[in-house]
């Protein structure tokens, strides 16, 4: 009994102890979104560091995600497909895939993809940066650094996810056209008259709202990670790794919420 | 003129800072020595602002910086230049882009103007023909020297030095050693030195501070600092495992004995 009452002590302790650590860290996040947002708007502007962010966030991740939204077009099509056949309701297909494609599949997805690649770059250069010392040697040049290394990738992370996932949107809908009316030989004029039809343009611009914010939380959660790097090789591995779980798990856990605050 | 007032700093419970106070008069070379992790570092980052007193002044010229705004502070820095420890080159860049950082932050010089002013930066620290290398393809002592010329570059009145000769080979030390006096004599600036290279201090210093367990416990010219009397300098100085310092997990009794 006693030893049970000594375990459930622990528990509770343990419990809030991680509750008060998620708290800190939560709050040391918003900390660096602010000074982030704040130097976003002092000039002079960072535009060649922002140039070069985004060509590194988002066009380098172009074929990575053009890829993943063509099979994920491809394989929802050969599933709903298959499901819709059995009720007869075959012809629906290019609603249903473009409908998921534009509200979760493409900002979701990219989003995944964005963070597995260019939020992982992110934590990994600016823990480098920071235990190498260039972090405070740029301090020491008198340049801020949340000024020179974080405001770009903040922007280019805005930018850059609703433009890749506009095309996962697009990709994804071919691929399902492929499957549709290449492999199930269902009209052509149906497929693109069912995507038509029900897609309205609130689906497109909220599911581009939704990539927006992940952008925006991949590029602040993997700096922060990378920015308070400590303890060397194993530190910048660390915050690589927490940088992609984080962003991820926010990125889902966010999505739902998003979801039912702009969908409905 | 830099100032530490009674500077003290913890990180969590670990009390690095309990009372530091020195006083740097303009032009003077003071080299800082103290064994590793007795919070030598941290003064350099408190008198560059990177790091902010729990609780004393640090002042610049008269000015206390841990009160300045974000914009001032940044401002002040330009009177610094600073070398660090494994040179902190910027890797993404080349050797003269690193050079001519501060100059180009500045927005008023076309990169051309920016690379000409490097290399004769470079040249100063006796590199030639390197200004298009990036720093993986530099050897431990031309970084450092490319490290010395980016802290030199913009002209600063303050220069810092972390650890300048560690981690390299004696006669490339012995070069650095040399730059950093020669560097002193003609840009006629003051200079802040941590370091537990005696070799190192000897040569480059007007003055020679100790920090043990946070405080100063001894300032004086090389001479001084060669005779003293205080056991604690003395033991450092002369490099012994025996003596009032305790080296960390490491039973000072059992080495006396075997040896």
């Amino acid at each position: 009994m006693i030893r049970l009452i000594e375990r459930l002590g622990r528990f509770i302790i343990s419990f809030f102890r991680n509750g008060v650590a998620v708290a800190e860290e939560t709050g040391r996040i918003l900390l660096l979104l602010s000074a982030t947002l704040k130097q976003l708007i002092i000039p002079p502007f960072e535009f060649a560091n922002i140039f070069k962010q985004m060509l590194e966030v988002g066009v380098r991740s172009v074929p990575v995600v053009m890829v993943t939204a063509i099979f994920t077009g491809m394989v929802f099509a050969l599933q709903t497909y298959t499901g819709f056949k059995r009720f007869g309701a075959e012809t629906l297909v290019g609603t249903v895939v473009a409908l998921s494609m534009t509200r979760e599949l493409g900002p979701v997805l990219t989003g995944l993809i964005v963070s597995g690649r260019a939020g992982a770059a992110m934590a990994a250069e600016l823990g480098t940066m920071r235990v190498t010392e260039q972090i405070d040697a740029l301090e020491t040049l008198a340049t801020n650094p949340v000024k020179y290394l974080i405001v770009p990738r903040f922007v280019a992370g805005l930018i850059m996810m609703p433009a890749l996932s506009v095309c996962a949107d697009i990709i994804g809908i071919i691929g399902g056209y492929f499957i549709t009316v290449g492999l199930f030989k269902t009209s052509s004029v149906v497929y693109w008259n069912q995507t038509w039809n029900y897609l309205e343009s609130a689906d497109i611009y909220n599911g581009l709202i939704k990539a927006c914010f992940f952008g925006g939380a991949i590029s602040i959660i993997s700096s922060y990670k990378g920015f308070y790097t400590s303890g060397g090789a194993e530190g910048v591995g660390k915050a690589t790794t927490g940088a992609v779980v984080l962003s991820s798990m926010t990125i889902l856990i966010s999505d739902y919420f998003l979801s039912s605050w702009l969908f409905n | 003129m830099i100032r530490l007032d009674e500077v003290y700093k913890a990180f969590n419970s670990n009390h690095v800072l309990t009372g530091t106070s020195f006083v740097v008069k303009k032009g003077e070379s003071r080299v800082v020595i103290g064994g590793s992790g007795s919070g030598k570092s941290v003064i350099l980052k408190h008198i560059v602002g990177i790091l902010k007193p729990d609780r004393g002044r640090v002042l610049i010229d008269d000015l206390d910086i841990a009160g300045l705004k974000e914009h001032d502070l940044y401002e002040i820095r330009k009177k610094f230049g600073m070398l660090f420890q494994m040179a902190a080159l910027f890797d993404s860049m080349s050797v003269w882009e690193n050079v001519g950082f501060a100059i180009s932050r500045k927005g008023t010089l076309k990169p051309a103007e920016i690379k000409e002013i490097s290399i004769e930066k470079l040249k100063l620290v006796g590199l030639v023909n390197v200004e298009n290398l990036m720093p993986s393809e530099l050897s431990g002592g031309m970084k450092k020297r490319v490290g010395l010329a980016r802290a030199i570059a913009h002209e600063p009145e303050i220069l810092l030095y972390d650890e300048p000769t560690t981690g390299l080979d004696p006669i490339t030390a012995d070069a650095i050693n040399d730059l950093i006096v020669d560097l002193r004599e003609r840009l006629k600036v003051t200079s802040v030195a941590i370091t537990h290279d005696m070799h190192s201090s000897y040569k480059i210093a007007d003055s020679i501070s100790m920090l043990y367990q946070g405080k100063i416990i001894a300032t004086g010219t090389p001479d001084e600092i060669r005779n003293t009397a205080n056991p604690i300098v003395r033991q450092f100085i002369t490099g012994s495992a025996v003596g009032p310092i305790k080296v960390e997990g490491v039973n000072n009794e059992r080495t006396v004995n075997r040896a």
